[in-house]
C-alpha cells in the first residue's frame, strides 16, 4: 500500500493518484513492442500516440518501453514511420 | 506546436483501466499536457469514469469530479462559481464528456452553460456510440452503423452538434481528431487563452465499439479526416477556419474520396457489404458526406444563415 492510499482508509470518498491503479496492466499483453533504436529517428510519434503513456521519453528523446504497464495494443508499431517497432508474441524471442 | 515541444509530464498515469488502444486515453494525455496541473476536470458517466480506476485509487494527477450523466456542463458552472468566490479564477475548469453525455443526455445542460456564458472548456470525445455501457446507438452514431440497439444498421443520420453549439454564438468552438495531436494541442491552448464558454469535439475511434484491430486506432482516425468523413475546423468569434487535410478538401484541392475507403475496415459497417453489397445505403452515406461539405462551403462563403 502506498502513502496515498493509506491516507484515505478513514471513511472519505476521495481517491488519490497512484501509478498502476488497476495493478500491473502489462499482464494483459499478448504481443510486446520491441524497439530497434538503431533505426529510430526520434520523431516521438510512438510517445504521443501511446494510449497508456508507457513509452518512456529519455533526456535525448530516445524511447524505450515500460513493460510493467504496457498493454500491448500495438499502436506504436502501427504508427512508427520507420517501422522499427515490431510486435513479438510473449514467450518468444 | 511540434510533438517534440510538448511537455514531458504525464497527468494521466499508466496502469489505468482503459482498454488497450483506447482513443480517449490518447486524447486525455494530449489535452492534459496542454492544460497543465492547474485544472479541474468534471466528468459524467462515460468511459473516463472507468479509466480513472477504482476507489481509493485514481490514475489522474489532477482533481476529477464524478457527476451524474446529464450534468457535465452544469457542474462546471458550479465549480467555476465556487472557485471564483475563493479567488481562484485562474483555474481551468474543464467538462470532459462522451458523445452520449453531450449529444443526447447532457444537451440541455450544455446549452444552459453556453447560454450563461460560463468561463469553461467543454470537451466532447466522440466515439459515436455509448461504448462504456456496451455499444448502444447514440445521436452521434452515423447512418448504417451497427450497434447493439441498431443491429442491422442505424436508419437515421447523426445530428449536427457543432451547428447547435455554433448557434449559441460562443467565442470558440472547434473539432479535432486523436490522429492529429498537434492540432488538438493548439486548439486547447487557444481555448485556454479566451474567456467565456469554449467547446471542442474530438473524434475518438473506439476499437471494441467500431470493431477494428486495437493497433489501428490512430490510423482509422486519420482515414476519417483524409476521406472527408470528419472535418477539422474551428469557429472563432463567428469566423470559420478549416485546418489540416480538411482545408484542402474544402477548397476542392483534394477530391472527396469514396466513403467506402473509410467504412470498409470497420466491423460496424459490415452489414453494408455482406451477404451482398447494399448499394442504396452506401450511396446514402456518400450523399450525406457531400451534403455536409456543401454546407461547410456555404458557411465559409458567408452565405449561410447561421453566420
Amino acid at each position: 500500500m502506498t502513502e496515498e492510499t493509506r491516507k484515505c482508509s478513514v471513511g472519505t470518498a476521495v481517491s488519490y493518484p497512484v501509478i498502476g491503479a488497476m495493478g500491473k496492466t502489462g499482464t494483459w499483453r499478448t504481443y510486446r513492442p520491441v524497439i530497434d533504436n538503431s533505426q529510430c529517428i526520434k520523431c516521438l510519434r510512438c510517445w504521443i500516440f501511446c494510449p497508456e503513456g508507457v513509452i518512456v521519453r529519455g533526456e535525448d528523446d530516445s524511447v524505450s518501453v515500460d513493460y510493467v504497464y504496457c498493454k500491448g495494443c500495438g499502436v506504436c508499431a502501427n504508427e512508427c514511420p520507420k517501422k522499427c517497432i515490431s510486435m513479438i508474441r510473449e514467450g518468444e524471442e | 506546436m511540434a510533438i517534440k515541444d510538448m511537455p514531458r509530464e504525464e497527468l494521466l498515469l499508466p496502469g489505468n483501466a482503459a482498454c488497450p488502444g483506447c482513443p480517449a486515453s490518447v486524447a486525455l494525455r494530449v489535452i492534459l499536457k496542454a492544460l497543465g496541473e492547474n485544472t479541474v476536470l468534471t466528468i459524467p458517466a462515460c468511459c473516463t469514469a472507468v479509466i480513472q480506476s477504482l476507489y481509493p485509487k485514481t490514475s489522474f494527477k489532477i482533481p476529477v469530479l464524478n457527476m451524474a450523466f446529464e450534468t457535465a456542463a452544469v457542474s462546471a458552472s458550479g465549480i467555476k462559481a465556487g472557485l471564483r468566490m475563493q479567488g481562484k479564477d485562474d483555474v481551468n475548469v474543464v467538462a470532459w464528456a462522451g458523445d452520449g453525455g453531450t449529444y443526447d443526455i447532457g444537451l440541455q445542460a450544455l446549452s444552459g452553460a453556453l447560454e450563461r456564458g460560463t468561463d469553461f472548456i467543454y470537451i466532447c470525445y466522440n466515439n459515436e456510440m455509448y461504448s462504456n455501457t456496451g455499444v448502444q446507438r447514440s445521436g452521434a452514431t452515423p447512418y448504417g452503423a451497427s450497434t447493439t440497439t441498431s443491429w442491422s444498421g442505424k436508419t437515421e443520420h447523426r445530428k449536427d452538434l457543432m451547428g447547435i453549439v455554433r448557434a449559441h454564438n460562443i467565442p470558440y468552438a472547434a473539432t479535432a481528431c486523436v490522429a492529429y495531436p498537434e492540432d488538438l494541442y493548439n486548439k486547447v491552448k487557444k481555448a485556454m487563452s479566451m474567456r467565456g464558454p469554449k467547446f471542442i469535439e474530438i473524434l475518438a475511434p473506439c476499437p471494441p465499439g467500431w470493431h477494428f484491430d486495437m493497433s489501428k486506432t490512430i490510423e482509422v482516425g486519420r482515414n476519417a479526416v483524409q476521406a472527408g468523413a470528419w472535418a477539422l475546423y474551428e469557429v472563432e468569434n463567428g469566423k470559420t477556419t478549416f485546418n489540416g487535410p480538411s482545408k484542402a478538401i474544402l477548397e476542392k484541392k483534394v477530391p472527396l474520396k469514396p466513403i467506402e475507403d473509410w467504412i470498409r475496415d470497420q466491423g460496424r459497417f459490415k452489414q453494408l457489404f455482406k451477404p451482398k453489397r447494399d448499394e442504396a445505403r452506401i450511396a446514402e452515406l456518400q450523399a450525406q458526406m457531400e451534403r455536409d461539405w456543401d454546407k461547410y462551403r456555404r458557411i465559409v462563403a458567408g452565405e449561410c444563415a447561421e453566420l
